[in-house]
Order: structure tokens, then C-alpha cells, then sequence
């Protein structure tokens, strides 16, 4: 390429509003994405970045405002008009259906409906061709279905270089990755760059938008607050921009941790479809402390967590709590034995979302506190849930409001309160603060803290591996169920974590016990 | 022995065949339907549709494939108002079904009532008839079970031959695999979830009639209240059976038809003389239930089946 | 084209739909009405009438209301639950067997004794109809909607050949039907000379019953959990597959109840054809009621009345009673419909 080639600007959106009813999702938002470029878009949930995306999917008609690609103007409301100019999305929770392969996958919507042949002899060559030239390795006649979590990645992306995207948006990409496998996606996306691709980078995580991007735009509340080339800001600035003042982190002071309260020897539990389960798995759940889980998402976490929810019993191996083996293990004797469980989906297994706060409130315990002989005793139920909203400062119009009306960090203090509120000695919290804004997340954090203190042993599950090394004073890792030793708080850096994370230092481990 | 003699004769299979044939158009239209994600419990009802609409054209004076192209209007008609309710709306998809099957049946005997009025016993059509076709009619039990028969039991087997090949050889094929399984990988691609899934049941819903006019247009030359008689859910049982699969739901409804066959047999012969009657006309029922609970550990179920795509919704 | 839930839908909100779900029955039925030759004014008069016009058209609305009652809430209990139960015609019949077998001299008890006990036998028999089902749903997986429909053509074939062979009666003439119920084991009229039995007081007395399950008990509240989300109830230590269990018992025994009324109440022998139907027709009913066990009773008058009418309708007007079967669809149709729309926003997007 010689030097003196004039910046070329691929993507404009100007003065994009989009309201829903009272809400604002976008307001007045203008950016340009120039070629070559990676901008980075950094913003809360909530912030308006998705409805953003929408907007340019088609998925959405803006109120006000237009979208330029490559100096053309985009019609709104129409959904291929985007794809068909170019543009590629990879989103965070993939859109591939399972039983397909991977070349069906990606062929998908790429021809049209009324040809009479999907001509796979081409389709697999042409992505043979492109996952050689942009290192992204996976089998053509593989079943989705069958494939880890990167390969999907992988696939989402060919299926963006297929249809010969110029435009690349990657929508919190690295969440599912291991700190290795985002470095090799970084490096893909690097050289997708080099053949002239622009990139736009949704993320929350601030050091990978230092590392990748060029430009940062910053998304609160639906209106664009800052926009910063990466190399004249830093992580700090970018937080409080994102957030709107000083992020003030509650201080998460080491603890003395007490005795097991929960251990398991050698646990080996049932997988589910193409979810592993617990390989021999050796761990203590200790009085006081925060107990870390970090892994690929995927590796076994769902299987722990459904173990000391009671959704699962050992196949093998020794559980026991308090010193007492195991019987019988079903949700309602975890509850009985002091686990607190906070489920990693709160809107579909944590709470039912036409029932009222009040009815969710004592969903484990309407048997036991709000009931004689099988009559309910609505009135207890009722006054019940009004301390909870004082003590745990949910935001509602009141008891009878149905769960589903209430946001997620809301429902989080409900759930929060309802197993909090019985001083448990166990606490298992699987992805406690997923898709919270910073608020409710130093709430969280917080009361996790706060029963640590009071002698609770914690298990705190988590993708993020940040959160991970802040709150938890020993940090076990999961890969394809099989559990690391545990680290002690401030004993590992990032990379030593993700090599296991990868699988690696398993066998060692073996040989060594 | 009796029964190796009923199993190597040919008039059997071709029963079996013909007993086979209405069941293999419902069975395609059910399973084009749940392919794209919608369980259509409106068979019934709209076989009960079809097996009118195609008899009554005849009678009116349409050629026998004109009669053929009133029952698959009828049914898609039925097919358009199911899938309002049950894709766009997303409505249960239980209670819609079933709903069309009241419909579809209480406007049948309606109509009936309404154009005759006065008669006791229906009026008879000149239905299809049996075509030999040459020389592979001329094979041994397999020519006459499988080459002679009418013309609508071969359209049958065409209808699974471009099933299968329209749903795996196909753009359009793919993209209504895909609604079934993942439908927001669809909508991602900028397709229509909702015209896919809207264009399956009407496609589905109108086989589905075709296999109750073979009923009155072939298998008998009437129309009789009660002669659909269940085989709607005999065919959402053979969908399971068959893994979703047009190849194995094509081979399960030959199998099914060939058990009923047999048992018809079967009541002619000393063992029908003393086990009642009832007992053999229970037995498809209970075979469909046993090939339910057969299969319902190994069979992949369409991921999306009877989940409503809500675009936009988390 | 998207749904938008409303947060705090608006009296009119609430209302109009199902209004207008209604009003669209009527004018549809108006439609056909007019395609068969009558006069839609004087058809829908002739059905009031007919319903209603006299003593003897009343109490024929409550006696025909009578077994909607029971499959409408047997319907709606199992519907509340998740578990779609469209046997309720099998169930029925299971419970009239029950009925005959034990009320045609099998038990020479008196009345207060062996009229209790015919009930209760009768609801088991139905329990068990339905728990066939409900087992193979919560251990194999296998939808309870096609094995409950199945079942319903396995036990129809059942009873007749129970008409033909063990419970024929002698005196029959041939006809496939059984013997008359012995005097004390028929359930009384409610007032003499009044042609209603007690099978109707004992509709409204189980829709109470029922209604204070659901509100007040720990087991409405767990058959409302399961059917919400049965995930989130399992989770929480909710017993899911023995509420299911209880659920499907408490359904069939009540769509039971329907058979032992008719047999035990109305008709006093079995027959072959006890019921038209009256276990779809309770999905109807059901839908029409929102599911509610005091809606139930008066979804079953409105559709009884329908029914009854059109009867007299047909013989006045001469428009076949097959209207009152479309005007019943069309209602369960945009029904569903209209109730989805007091809570959701159409919105073009």
C-alpha cells in the first residue's frame, strides 16, 4: 500500500434518536467508523449501544437521524439493506442454530431463497479459502452444535467475511474467551484490518479497548459523552466517563477464613448434552471466605453450580456440608442444609415473571414461614415482602407489582434478600453481577462481602475474570470439569489463570497428588 | 402358517400402502411445520376440512385434480389463520391447534348440512382409480402393492421426495431448518422469521387437507362424519417416530399402515373370532403411543419448536 | 411487526378485547346465518329463546351446563398447571363406567352411602385416565397432548366394547347400552318436580372448592408456580413432577365427575354416545373463563346456553346447530387472542 491514501470514511451515522415511549435509547448520537479503523464503543448495559446496532441491523426505524454507508445513504427499517452493504455482526450470544453444520451455518440467508440449490461443493471451498487466509480454523462439515465456544466465535466471523463484509461489529466478543483465545482473535482481527476491514468493538471491559482500539466513543444513558483516540486516554478516564463520576469500588479487605463448611472429595457429577460435568472435582467452601471459580464459560461451571443447588447429585465421590455426608440431594435439602442460591439466569430460573415481588419473595420458603397446614397466610407473605424492600432498597412500586416490570439489578436485590435475609452459612452466587450497571454491582459485591464478614463460606462463579481476582480470597479454575488446586488471593497473574483456564497444568497437577 | 401368508401376499401391501397414503401427505405437512418451530395440532380438523372441500368440488362438477386443488386451498386457508394466531401473535400453540380443529370440523359439518340439506346418505364421486404403471406393475408382490395403485398414492411419494430435497438441498430448505432450531439466527441474516414460519404452516396445512381428500377421493368415493377418526394425531406421533426426518416418517407411516393392515386381516381369522373387535381398532392408537414413548429419549426435537420468536424481546 | 407488554394496561384496555372478540363471534355466526338462509336476528332469537324462553329451556341450560362444569374446570386446573390436557372426554367416560358398573346392583347400599362412594370411585378411575399420561410425561418426555388425545379414541373403543359384551343390558333390545342404575344410587333433583339434579349443585360446589385451592392453599400455589415457569420452581425446591402428578390426579378426577353426573344424574344407563364431546368443549370453556374456576361456571352457562339454543334454533329455522360448534371455535379462537392484547402493544417495527 503506498502511503498518501486519503482517509476514507466507510460509516456515518448522524443525529440517531430513538425513543421508547418515555425512554430515550439513543439521543442525538453521531460517529464515523473511517477505513482500516477499530473504534472501540464503551458504554454500561443500558447505555443504548444494542439499540444503536439495531437501528443499523433494520431491526429498528430511528425516530430522527440517518446511517451513511460508504457515502450512501441506508434505508431505515430494512433488515438486509446493512448486511447486503457490506457490513457484518458478530453478536454476543451467537446466532447459530445447533443441529446445522458449520458450512450451513454460514451459508445461510447468503443466497437466494428461491434458488434451487445450495451448492455445497463451492460454499465449503470458498470457506476453506477464507479460513486460510485469515487463520480462523474450523471443519466446513462440523455440527455447530458439537463445537466449543471459540469455534463458534470463529464461525460467526467467517460468516461475516462470506458475505464479503467490509464493515466488522464484534459485540462483547471476548466474554466467552480465555485470555489466549482473545489474544488470537485480536490477531485475526489485526489482519482483517491489513486487508483494508474496519472494525467497530463493543466492550466493557476497558484494558482489551485499550489494547485493540484506535478510537474510543463513549455511550451514557443513550447519549454519546466522549470520544477519546485511545492513546491520549487511560482506563481511568474511560470508567468514569462510562460511569459518570469516580467509580468508587467497595474495598474488599482479606479475610481469616474459618472451617470447611462445605467439601467435596473426588466429585464427579453427570454432563448435560454438550456441557461437561464434574470431573473428580476436590474442593473446601470455607467459613469467611470467597471462594473464586474463573473458567471459560462452558467448562463445567453450570455443573458445579446445579450441584450445590440441589438440580444434581454426585455420581461418585464424597459431598458432604457441615461435616455430615450428603443424601438425598434435591434443591429443597440444599436449602434445608444453609445454601444460599443465587442462579446465574435470574429472570428464568431465578424468579417467575408474572408472579408478584411478593409471591417470589417466598418462593423456597412459602412451606415453611408462610403456611400452616397447607392454607397460605397471604397477609405474612405480604408484609414479608415490604421489609425486604426496605432492607434491601428494591426499587418498586410495591409488593403486588408483577417481577417481570422490574429491572435486573431490582430483581438481583430481591433474590439477594431472599436468601440473605436467613443468615445462610453457604452462598453460592453464579454470576452474581451479569448484565448489572456498576451501581447495583457495588451493591452486590458489597453484600457478598458483608456475609462473608458475618462467617457465610461464598462461591463466587464468574466469566469475568476481573471480578474474580478482586472479591475472592482463593481462586480455583475450571477447565472441561476438572478443578485447578486453589490459589491464594494475589498469588497469580492474569496469564498464570488463563493457561489453566485453557486446560493447561491439569495433568502436572495429576502427577504431583 | 396364516399369518407368514397374510405378510407375503400382495394384496396386503397394497393395502397397506393405500391405508399409508393419506397419512404420508398429513405426516409431511405436520413435520414441514415443526421443522420451521410450529407444532400444528389443527391436522385434524383441517384432514376433516380437506376430505370435504375435495369431495364436495368433485360432486359440484371439478375434475378429480381440480377437487385435489380446492382441499390444498382449504387447507392452507386453514394453515393462514394458524399461523397468524400461533407465529406473529405467538399464541399457544396447543390451544390454537386446537381450536382449528374445531373450527375447521364443526364449519365442515356446516357447510355439509348447508349444501345438503335433505339427503341421508352422501352422494357418491367417481374417485380416483387404480393406473398400473407398465412393466414395474408387472413385479411380483412389489409391483402390484407399490405400481398399481391411484394416481394421488404416487403424488404422495413425490411429495416426500421434494420435501426432502426442497429441506436439505435448498436455501429456503436451510432457512426453515434453521427457524425451527435457532431463530435468531435467521433474523439475523435479515430473513423473516415470521413469513418462514407463516409459509411452513400454510404449505404444511394444505398437505395436511390433500391427505384427508385422498380419504374421499381415493381410498372411498364419500364423505362420512367420523372418517378421519384420529389419524391427525396418528400422524404427529409418526413425526416424532420419525425423528423429523421425511425418509423416516415416510417409512414409520408405511410400517404404521402395514400394522393396521395386518390387524384388519387379522379379525378375519380364528384369533378375531375370539378378541373383540375393539381390541385391533384400538391397536393404532396404542402403537402411536408406544412409538412416542419409543422414541422420545433419542429423537432430536427441533431446539425451537413451539417457542414463539418475539423479534426484539431478551 | 412486534409485542410490547404495557406496564399498567388502562380499564379499556382490559376490557375491550375480550368485548370485541365477542361482538366478532356474533357477527361471524351472523355471517353464516345468512349463508344457510336465516335470518341472523331471528337466528340469535330463536338461540335466546330456546336457552332461555321457559322454565323447561332453563333448567335444560343448567342440566346441559352441568357436565361443562366439570371438564371446564378439569381444563382449567391442568391448563393453569402447563399440563394440557385434552383427554377430558376419556375421563369422562372412565368416570361413567365406574358409575354404571357400580350403580346397577354391584353395591346394594343406601343412597347416602353409596352415592359418595360411586363419586369417589368415579374420580379415581379419571385420576388414573389422566396420571397414565402424566407419567410418561414427567419420566419420558412424551407430550401429554397427543397421548391424551389418543387415549381418547382407546377408551371410547373401550366402552363400546363394554356395551357389546360385560355391561350390555339383557333388556337392551340390542341396543349397545347398559343396564338402569338402581333407584339409590341415581343422584336426586334438587327440588321435586324440577327436572335438576344434584350433579348441578355439586358443579358449583367443586368450582368453590377449587377456586380455594387456587387462592389459599400451598397447592395453588405450587400448580401456579410449575405452570409459570417450571424452572424457576424447580429450582426453588418446588416438588415439580409430584405437583404435576397431583395436578393431573385432581383433572381427571374432576373431568370423572362430569361422567358419574351425567350417568348418575341425567341419563340413569350409559350409552355410547353420554357425551358430544363434552371434554373438548370444557377446552372452550376454560379458555372462555381465563382459566379462572369461578369463570368456569359462567363460561359453561354462556356455552350451554349456545348449545341448548341452537337445538331449538335448528328445529325452528332450519339453520344447522353445527353453528353453535363454529360460534364456540371462533370464541376460543379470538379469545386467546383478545386476552393477549390486554396486555401487549402491536407495534410496527
Amino acid at each position: 500500500m503506498t502511503g498518501a491514501e486519503p482517509v476514507q470514511t466507510v460509516l456515518r451515522l448522524s443525529n440517531i434518536t430513538k425513543r421508547f415511549g418515555s425512554l430515550t435509547a439513543n439521543d442525538a448520537v453521531s460517529f464515523h467508523l473511517d477505513r482500516g479503523e477499530v473504534v472501540a464503543l464503551l458504554g454500561e448495559n443500558g447505555a443504548g449501544k444494542t439499540t444503536l446496532m439495531n437501528i443499523l441491523f433494520g431491526q429498528y426505524t430511528a425516530d430522527e437521524g440517518e446511517v451513511e454507508l460508504f457515502g450512501q445513504t441506508l434505508p431505515p427499517g430494512n433488515p438486509r439493506a446493512a448486511l447486503d452493504a457490506g457490513v457484518g455482526m458478530v453478536h454476543q450470544h451467537f446466532t447459530l442454530a445447533g443441529n446445522l453444520t458449520v458450512w450451513e451455518n454460514i451459508v445461510l440467508g447468503a443466497q437466494p431463497l428461491a434458488a434451487m440449490s445450495l451448492r455445497p461443493g463451492e460454499v465449503k471451498a470458498r470457506i476453506r479459502d477464507l479460513s486460510a487466509r485469515f487463520h480462523l480454523k474450523v471443519d466446513p462439515d462440523a455440527r455447530v452444535g458439537r463445537l466449543t465456544v471459540g469455534e463458534r466465535q470463529r464461525v460467526e466471523i467467517l460468516k461475516a467475511l462470506y458475505r464479503d463484509a467490509r464493515i466488522l461489529i464484534l459485540d462483547e466478543p471476548t466474554a466467552v474467551l480465555t485470555p489466549q483465545e482473545t489474544d488470537a482473535l485480536f490477531s485475526t482481527l489485526r489482519e482483517a484490518i491489513g486487508m483494508g476491514l474496519s472494525i467497530i468493538f463493543i466492550s466493557h471491559k476497558l484494558h482489551e479497548v485499550m489494547a485493540i482500539s484506535d478510537r474510543v466513543l463513549v455511550l451514557r444513558h443513550g447519549k454519546l459523552v466522549a470520544e477519546r483516540p485511545t492513546a491520549e486516554t487511560n482506563r481511568e478516564e474511560l470508567a468514569a466517563l462510562m460511569v459518570g463520576a469516580e467509580v468508587t469500588m467497595p474495598e474488599i479487605t482479606p479475610s481469616t477464613p474459618g472451617a470447611p463448611r462445605l467439601s467435596l472429595r473426588a466429585v464427579s457429577t453427570e454432563g448435560e448434552g454438550d456441557k461437561p460435568g464434574l470431573d473428580a472435582v476436590t474442593m473446601d467452601l470455607c467459613a469467611g471466605q470467597i471462594t473464586g471459580l474463573a473458567g471459560v464459560s462452558g467448562n463445567g461451571q453450570a455443573a458445579l453450580s446445579d450441584l450445590l443447588s440441589g438440580l444434581r447429585a454426585p455420581i461418585s465421590g464424597d459431598m458432604t456440608v457441615a461435616g455430615e455426608p450428603i443424601s438425598g440431594w434435591t434443591p429443597r435439602t440444599a436449602i434445608g442444609h444453609g445454601i444460599a442460591r443465587i442462579p446465574e439466569d435470574r429472570h428464568h430460573t431465578g424468579t417467575i415473571a408474572d408472579f408478584t415481588l411478593a409471591e417470589n419473595a417466598i418462593l423456597e420458603t412459602y412451606g415453611s414461614d408462610f403456611s400452616r397446614r397447607g392454607w397460605m397466610d397471604w397477609a405474612r407473605v405480604r408484609s414479608h415482602a415490604e421489609e425486604l424492600i426496605a432492607t434491601y432498597d428494591i426499587r418498586c412500586p410495591g409488593p403486588d407489582v408483577r417481577i417481570r416490570l422490574l429491572s435486573g439489578g431490582n430483581m438481583q436485590k430481591l433474590i439477594l434478600g431472599r436468601v440473605l435475609e436467613w443468615g445462610p452459612e453457604i452462598i453460592l452466587a453464579n454470576q452474581p453481577v451479569r448484565g448489572l450497571d456498576i451501581g447495583a454491582v457495588n451493591y452486590v459485591h458489597g453484600r457478598l462481602a458483608e456475609a462473608r464478614d458475618a462467617g457465610a463460606a461464598v462461591l463466587l462463579i464468574s466469566e469475568d475474570l476481573d471480578e474474580i481476582m478482586r472479591l475472592s480470597d482463593v481462586i480455583h479454575v475450571i477447565s472441561e470439569g476438572r478443578l485447578s488446586p486453589p490459589f491464594a488471593r494475589g498469588t497469580m497473574k492474569p496469564e498464570d489463570l488463563g493457561a489453566w483456564m485453557a486446560g493447561h497444568g491439569f495433568e502436572e497437577a495429576a502427577h504431583a497428588s | 402358517m396364516e399369518l407368514l401368508e397374510i405378510l407375503l401376499s400382495a394384496s396386503f401391501w397394497a393395502a397397506a400402502i393405500r391405508i399409508a397414503s393419506p397419512l404420508i401427505f398429513a405426516t409431511m405437512g405436520e413435520l414441514i411445520c415443526e421443522r420451521a418451530g410450529v407444532l400444528n395440532l389443527g391436522i385434524e380438523g383441517i384432514m376433516v376440512a380437506g376430505a370435504f372441500a375435495g369431495w364436495i368440488a368433485v360432486w359440484a362438477g371439478l375434475p378429480l385434480w381440480g377437487g385435489v386443488a380446492v382441499a390444498l386451498l382449504t387447507g392452507m386457508a386453514f394453515g393462514l389463520v394458524h399461523s397468524i394466531l400461533s407465529v406473529p401473535f405467538g399464541l399457544s400453540q396447543h390451544v390454537v391447534g386446537v381450536g382449528i380443529t374445531l373450527l375447521a370440523t364443526s364449519l365442515t359439518f356446516y357447510t355439509y348440512r348447508v349444501v345438503l340439506p335433505e339427503v341421508s346418505s352422501p352422494p357418491k364421486i367417481e374417485a380416483f382409480q387404480a393406473f398400473e404403471i407398465p412393466i414395474l406393475s408387472q413385479i411380483p408382490i412389489v409391483g402390484p402393492a407399490f405400481f398399481a395403485q391411484t394416481p394421488l398414492t404416487y403424488a404422495a411419494f413425490v411429495v416426500v421426495i421434494v420435501t426432502a430435497l426442497v429441506l436439505y438441498r435448498t436455501p429456503l430448505g436451510l432457512a426453515v431448518r434453521a427457524a425451527g432450531e435457532n431463530p435468531s439466527a435467521v433474523a439475523a441474516q435479515g430473513l423473516s422469521v415470521t413469513a418462514i414460519r407463516m409459509g411452513a404452516v400454510i404449505v404444511g396445512s394444505g398437505l395436511m387437507a390433500v391427505g384427508g381428500a385422498f380419504l374421499t377421493m381415493s381410498a372411498f368415493d364419500s364423505f362420512f362424519f367420523d372418517m378421519v377418526n384420529g389419524r391427525g394425531w396418528i400422524c404427529i406421533a409418526l413425526v416424532v417416530f420419525g425423528a423429523w426426518k421425511p425418509g423416516k416418517a415416510l417409512l414409520g407411516a408405511i410400517l404404521f399402515a402395514a400394522f393396521d393392515a395386518f390387524q384388519i386381516r387379522l379379525q378375519q381369522t380364528p384369533v378375531g373370532a375370539v378378541v373383540p373387535y375393539q381390541v385391533f381398532l384400538m391397536m393404532p392408537y396404542f402403537l402411536s403411543i408406544l412409538a412416542l414413548v419409543a422414541m422420545s429419549r433419542r429423537a432430536e426435537v427441533p431446539a425451537a419448536l413451539m417457542v414463539p420468536f418475539n423479534k426484539g424481546e431478551r | 411487526m412486534r409485542l410490547e407488554p404495557i406496564a399498567n394496561p388502562t380499564l379499556a384496555r382490559r376490557t375491550l378485547p375480550p368485548v370485541l372478540a365477542l361482538a366478532m363471534t356474533f357477527a361471524v355466526a351472523a355471517l353464516l346465518a345468512m349463508i344457510a338462509g336465516g335470518n341472523p336476528a331471528a337466528v340469535f332469537g330463536e338461540i335466546l329463546k330456546g336457552a332461555f324462553g321457559s322454565k323447561f329451556a332453563v333448567l335444560e341450560t343448567l342440566n346441559r351446563a352441568t357436565p361443562l362444569i366439570f371438564t371446564g374446570l378439569a381444563v382449567a386446573v391442568a391448563f393453569r398447571a402447563k399440563l394440557w390436557n385434552i383427554g377430558a372426554e376419556a375421563q369422562l367416560y372412565a368416570g361413567a363406567v365406574v358409575t354404571a358398573v357400580l350403580g346397577t346392583g354391584a353395591l346394594g347400599w343406601p343412597s347416602p352411602v353409596l352415592l359418595p362412594v360411586i363419586a369417589v370411585a368415579a374420580m379415581l378411575a379419571g385420576a388414573f385416565v389422566l396420571f397414565v399420561p402424566a407419567v410418561l410425561k414427567t419420566r419420558f418426555g412424551v407430550d401429554e397432548v397427543v397421548t391424551t388425545l389418543l387415549f381418547n379414541f382407546i377408551f371410547l373403543l373401550f366402552v363400546s366394547y363394554l356395551l357389546e359384551g360385560p355391561l350390555k343390558d339383557p333388556m337392551g333390545m340390542g341396543w349397545p347400552k347398559s343396564a338402569r342404575l338402581i333407584p339409590e344410587a341415581r343422584l336426586p333433583r334438587i327440588v321435586e318436580g324440577l327436572r335438576l339434579h344434584w350433579g348441578f349443585a355439586l358443579a358449583l360446589i367443586s368450582a368453590v372448592a377449587i377456586w380455594i385451592v387456587d387462592a389459599r392453599t400451598t397447592l395453588g400455589f405450587e400448580m401456579r408456580a410449575v405452570g409459570q415457569n417450571a424452572e424457576a420452581a424447580r429450582f426453588a425446591g418446588i416438588p415439580v413432577t409430584r405437583v404435576i402428578l397431583k395436578t393431573a390426579l385432581l383433572s381427571g378426577g374432576l373431568a370423572a365427575l362430569a361422567g358419574y353426573s351425567e350417568v348418575a344424574g341425567l341419563k340413569g344407563s350409559l350409552t355410547l354416545d353420554l357425551s358430544p364431546g363434552y371434554g373438548y368443549t370444557g377446552i372452550v370453556v376454560a379458555m372462555l373463563a381465563l382459566l379462572h374456576p369461578l369463570g368456569v361456571v359462567v363460561a359453561a352457562l354462556f356455552v350451554a346456553a349456545i348449545f341448548v339454543g341452537a337445538d331449538s334454533m335448528s328445529r325452528a329455522v332450519g339453520v344447522p346447530t353445527y353453528l353453535a360448534d363454529i360460534m364456540l371455535a371462533t370464541a376460543l379462537l379470538l379469545m386467546v387472542l383478545a386476552i393477549l392484547l390486554t396486555k401487549f402493544r402491536v407495534r410496527r417495527d
